[in-house]
């Protein structure tokens, strides 16, 4: 089983990916796959909202589950994927690029050195296959 | 694209103007203006003949399927006969024309009811005191939850705000916990399916409002350590909370009271023979040890007057002293009530413990049949119910979802999917008192055909069901493109 | 006795199993609990338990036997005979909840009828596939609003004029959590509901009245709605779904939240349940909104069918983060209710309505005309129930009228101190003229004898 880690991205223990170029989230490959079809995302902060690491940004459900989306390190949200309400599936087809579901003005760069790098969120991923 | 077809329209779709169903006598007082501005203009309902509309309920009940059709073997919900006299009692006019708020004196039949029933309860679980008011599990449970919460309060313990839930426990545990503002932790069951009584301890601290658990478990196993476990809940200064689901296994064989448990809610839709009505009414009366009786719920039964001339009580209506207040109006699904007494009367002290006698010998009876055909993780002497995984190794892509499908060929309504969360493809299997060996013996046929087929033709097993009048349902569209009343539908 | 099998089969079975007795099976069961004595009475048949519960039954008083003029949340209806032959089908009250739905389309089905029904006669978009009673569906929309708002409005102002029983069902649910329960003017029935809005501010996500009120007064709410709007909180609306054959529909007066008490529609009084929950919203709150939810699609063959769907809001999926606990809703009323407004339709929703109506308006004349008696508000319109001043304590004219052969009103003194003589009679269909008649004459005959 293998999902798609691109390597230019900064990862979480609970399935979030964010951008450190331009602070841009949300979540994975994996995630997608365990969740199976998206019915819908919900993002639940607002443009200019300032949110701390591992507070609620947004939530993505299927048929099977409910999952909430934390925000990987602090920072201002800057801006937010209003489309996504419309076309949850976008989560399923395309996780890294048009699900993007916040962007981020990051406070604090050192906290993204607490994060995982594509290598270990890979290996993450597959402990957790057994 | 192809058209829809309609097996069976709605009411809406079968309404004609000026059809009617019903009349009513005219009226036989003066007529009163009607209050200006208050009066609708539009009344968007269906218009339907009563012949219709009996054919229309009829048909749409040959599309499900029944414990009164064939075997129901879903795990946790104790799909048991519904007796039919049960059906008959609560249907004598002497219950059903009475007003909840009529004069105490006028209603003491439906008093000595419910004090009964509630007498028998507390013997069945050696509790002291019951309350019959909640309306289902999950109410029993935030009922309970709040009981232990006020109790933990009128001590001055108010720092306690943690409660403890097995990883097996089923969802409406840490819900009903969560709903009452406390914090859930959950205890992960160690290697024999027993709650991890080392992780146990370690939360048991000042800050423990109790535990709650379910005795047998979703397992269908009992406890091993369930002495050690309510000691070291009790020892930390908690309360230990039983979820009364799996009754059915230990009725007559043992009680709550005995094993220290401080609360526990009953389920008379399953234990008590109750029928589960497609998703309720059900009745989940909570049961107490003594230092809790104060904290009931408002009001319950009790009797009121000893001193009558012809010998029989006066019951009535009545406050725990320190009550947690109503968790519904009136006094509890009255009706269900009902049921539950006619069927503990009949069945008394020996005919329960026959239920959980035949319950587990059942469940164990067919945990034998099916083990060397699917794996059973804890597979040992059983209560009431097992917990098989519905997939192997060298039959890939096969799952619990596709076996559930095809045993709907056979007549049989699956197991219970998916739960207890902590077996993969779970599937919980519960047979009840109330099946023959004959039955078991055509379903553990069937489960190991579907084996078969599960490695020779998983063709078979992806598109079933194939003999039922509906097949598998698009789950995704519903909730991507919400339709939830024929408004919306016409709409499209 | 309803276990078939025979020594025999449990003889072969215990075999299989690997286990010479019966007790072998629960030796997991710690001895010293094992086999209770258990003080219950001695088995009965079928016939000897029928007999019982009979003589329970018998001792009893009905609203057949006497006339009754008592609602204060539960009406003595008429029911349809269809109603119970469909409920008393198999196939409908010995199913499951229907999470295969494959095999049970005809709960589904219905539960979307159900759903579409309350939508028709609420004036709102979506529906829940019901809940345990009216006074739980109050308390779980204080529990919605509180989630819309993710916590960050813990107020709810609920009105003083809501049914008594829903209130103190709220007050147990959240008087000891972070929610702030505000009830202004508790106990004071003439404080008008636009005063309620003295007690709105931004920390405040609902503002919850009823319809018609406990005291049986109908108000318009449209304007109460759009302040309420202003200040950025939701508007609730607990109703007499019976009312809205007659009166302007809730979602026409801007309500964001609809309960209700089904028990009206099609369902016996039965000691005070099972009854119905109704809870209605707006769609888009619906993900919100607590309960089960039946959404139309299709199957693989092309058929049109329906299923539960959002189904990850609920408690088995989410666990603690659900919005609420509740699991088994009360299907089988809601059956009840869908047949009981299949067969009553437009007109005859619309006339057992007028009914309802028309008879409590020529009671609340007789009796305001008799001497020592008056309506208590006589400016406010009502549907079927008033309240009525007497000269005497209610809970002695009660005693009295049942010499006559009548359950008298409601004792609001019960609830309300300061209501001391003053009772909450209500009139349905099932009310003759020779009846209210007889009540008017009781009342006036129960005054005159105290006075003398």
């Amino acid at each position: 089983m293998s999902w798609k880690v691109p390597p230019h991205l900064k990862y979480t223990k609970n399935d979030e990916w964010i951008n450190p170029e331009d602070g841009t989230v949300g979540i994975t490959d994996y995630a997608q796959a365990q969740l199976s079809d998206v019915v819908y995302v919900e993002i639940t902060v607002s443009e200019g909202e300032e949110v701390q690491k591992g507070d609620i940004v947004a939530t993505v459900e299927s048929v099977k589950a409910a999952a909430d989306v934390y925000a990987p390190v602090s920072g201002t949200v800057v801006a937010t994927n209003d489309e996504l309400a419309d076309t949850p599936e976008v989560v399923n087809s395309d996780p890294y690029g048009d699900a993007w579901m916040v962007r981020l003005e990051i406070a604090d760069p050192a906290e993204l050195d607490e994060l995982m790098d594509a290598e270990a969120y890979a290996k993450y991923c597959e402990e957790r296959e057994h | 694209m192809s058209e829809i077809k309609i097996r069976e329209p709605l009411l809406v779709e079968l309404s004609s103007p000026g059809r009617r169903a019903v009349r009513f006598p005219a009226a036989d007082v003066p007529l009163a203006d009607l209050p200006a501005g208050l009066v609708r203009d539009d009344l968007p309902l269906p218009e339907v003949s009563e012949v219709d509309v009996v054919r229309h309920y009829t048909r749409l009940s040959q599309f499900n399927h029944g414990v009164d059709i064939n075997f129901y073997p879903l795990g946790s919900c104790t799909m048991k006969y519904n007796p039919k006299i049960n059906e008959d009692m609560a249907r004598l006019p002497g219950f059903t024309q009475v007003h909840p708020l009529q004069p105490e004196e006028t209603v003491q039949g439906a008093l000595a009811l419910m004090y009964y029933l509630q007498e028998y309860l507390k013997e069945i679980t050696g509790m002291a005191g019951v309350s019959l008011q909640p309306a289902a599990g999950a109410h029993g449970e935030l009922t309970g939850v709040l009981i232990m919460r006020a109790y933990h309060r009128s001590r001055g313990d108010t720092k306690r705000n943690k409660i403890l839930v097995p990883d097996s426990a089923h969802g409406t545990n840490p819900a009903s916990s969560a709903m009452s503002g406390m914090r859930v932790v959950e205890i992960p069951s160690d290697a024999r399916g027993n709650i991890d009584l080392e992780k146990l301890k370690a939360e048991c601290d000042d800050t423990l409002v109790g535990l709650m658990i379910t005795n047998p478990n979703t397992l269908g196993l009992f406890e091993e350590h369930i002495e050690e476990v309510v000691q070291a809940v009790h020892d930390a200064g908690g309360l230990v909370y039983g979820d009364g689901a799996n009754l059915n296994a230990l009725l007559g064989i043992a009680r709550f009271g005995d094993m220290g448990f401080d609360v526990v809610h009953l389920n008379l839709h399953k234990t008590f023979s109750t029928p589960h009505g497609g998703g309720g009414p059900g009745s989940g009366p909570v049961a107490v040890a003594e230092h809790l009786v104060d904290f009931l719920p408002s009001p319950i039964v009790a009797v009121v007057d000893e001193d009558e001339e012809d010998g029989l009580p006066t019951f009535g209506l009545v406050t725990p002293k320190r009550s947690i207040g109503r968790v519904k109006a009136f006094y509890g699904h009255f009706g269900v009530m009902v049921r539950a007494l006619t069927y503990i009367l009949i069945l008394g002290a020996d005919g329960l413990r026959q239920v959980a006698e035949d319950a587990v010998l059942n469940a164990n009876y067919l945990r034998v049949l099916l083990q060397d055909t699917y794996h059973i993780p804890y597979n040992r002497l059983c209560k009431h119910e097992f917990v098989a995984e519905g997939r192997w190794e060298d039959a890939p892509g096969v799952r619990a979802l596709d076996i559930s499908k095809r045993l709907m060929d056979f007549g049989f309504h699956p197991p219970t999917n998916y739960f207890p969360l902590i077996v993969p493809e779970a599937l919980m299997i519960e047979p009840t008192e109330t099946e023959s060996k004959d039955t078991l013996d055509a379903f553990a046929a069937a489960m190991k055909q579907i084996a078969r087929e599960a490695h020779e033709n998983p063709e078979v097993l992806h598109e079933a069901p194939h003999t039922t009048p509906f097949g598998r349902v698009d789950e995704v569209k519903a909730a991507r493109e919400l339709v939830l009343t024929w408004f919306d539908w016409a709409k499209k | 006795m309803y276990t078939p099998n025979t020594p025999e089969e449990r003889r072969a079975m215990l075999e299989v199993i690997g286990v010479q007795r019966m007790e072998d099976l629960f030796s997991d069961v710690p001895a010293k609990y094992r086999y209770p004595q258990m003080n219950l009475p001695p088995a009965m048949t079928e016939m000897e338990a029928a007999e019982e519960m009979q003589s329970l039954a018998d001792a009893n008083l009905t609203v057949r036997d006497f006339a009754s003029f008592l609602g204060a949340g539960a009406y003595h209806h008429y029911v349809p005979a269809v109603v119970d032959h469909i409920l008393r089908r198999g196939e409908f009250y010995t199913a499951y909840t229907p999470y295969q739905p494959e095999v049970s389309q005809g709960t589904l089905h219905a539960i979307f009828e159900f759903q579409s029904l309350v939508c028709a006669l609420t004036g709102m978009e979506v529906s829940n596939a019901s809940m345990y009673d009216g006074a739980t569906a109050v308390a779980e929309a204080v529990n919605m609003a509180y989630h819309v708002f993710r916590g960050k409005r813990p107020k709810a102002v609920l009105s003083s004029a809501l049914h008594p029983q829903a209130l103190a069902t709220v007050h147990t649910y959240y008087d000891a959590s972070d929610r702030e329960i505000v009830v202004p003017h508790e106990g004071d029935p003439t404080a008008d509901p636009m005063s309620l809005l003295d007690a709105v501010d931004d920390r405040t996500s609902l503002v919850m009245v009823q319809y018609p009120d406990f005291f049986g007064r109908v108000y318009d709410f449209t304007e109460l709605a759009e302040a309420v709007h202003a200040k950025g909180a939701l508007f609730g609306i607990a109703v007499n779904p019976l009312a809205l054959g007659l009166l302007k529909a809730p979602g026409d007066m801007g309500a964001d939240i609809v309960t209700a008490e089904g028990q009206p529609l099609g369902i016996p009084l039965s000691f005070g349940g099972p009854y119905l929950g109704i809870f209605a919203t707006r769609k888009k709150y619906v993900r919100k909104m607590a309960g089960r939810i039946v959404g139309e699609t299709v199957d693989t063959r092309g058929q049109r069918a329906y299923v539960l769907t959002l189904t990850a809001r609920e408690q088995h999926i989410r666990r603690a983060r659900a919005t609420s606990n509740i699991c088994t809703n009360n299907a089988l009323m809601a059956l009840a209710a869908t047949v009981y407004l299949g067969l009553l339709g437009k007109e005859g929703l619309r006339k057992v309505a007028e009914l309802n109506y028309h008879k409590a308006h020529y009671a609340a004349q007789r009796l305001a005309g008799l001497e020592g008696y008056e309506l208590a508000f006589p400016e406010a319109p009502f549907f079927n129930e008033f309240t009525l001043k007497t000269p005497l304590p209610v809970a002695e004219i009660n005693r009295r009228l049942l010499d006559y052969g009548i359950f008298g009103g409601y004792d609001l003194s019960q609830d309300f101190p300061s209501l001391d003589r003053h009772m909450l009679v209500a009139v349905t269909e099932m009310n003759t003229k020779d009846e209210i008649d007889l009540l008017a004459a009781a009342l006036d005959e129960i005054a005159r004898e105290a006075a003398a």
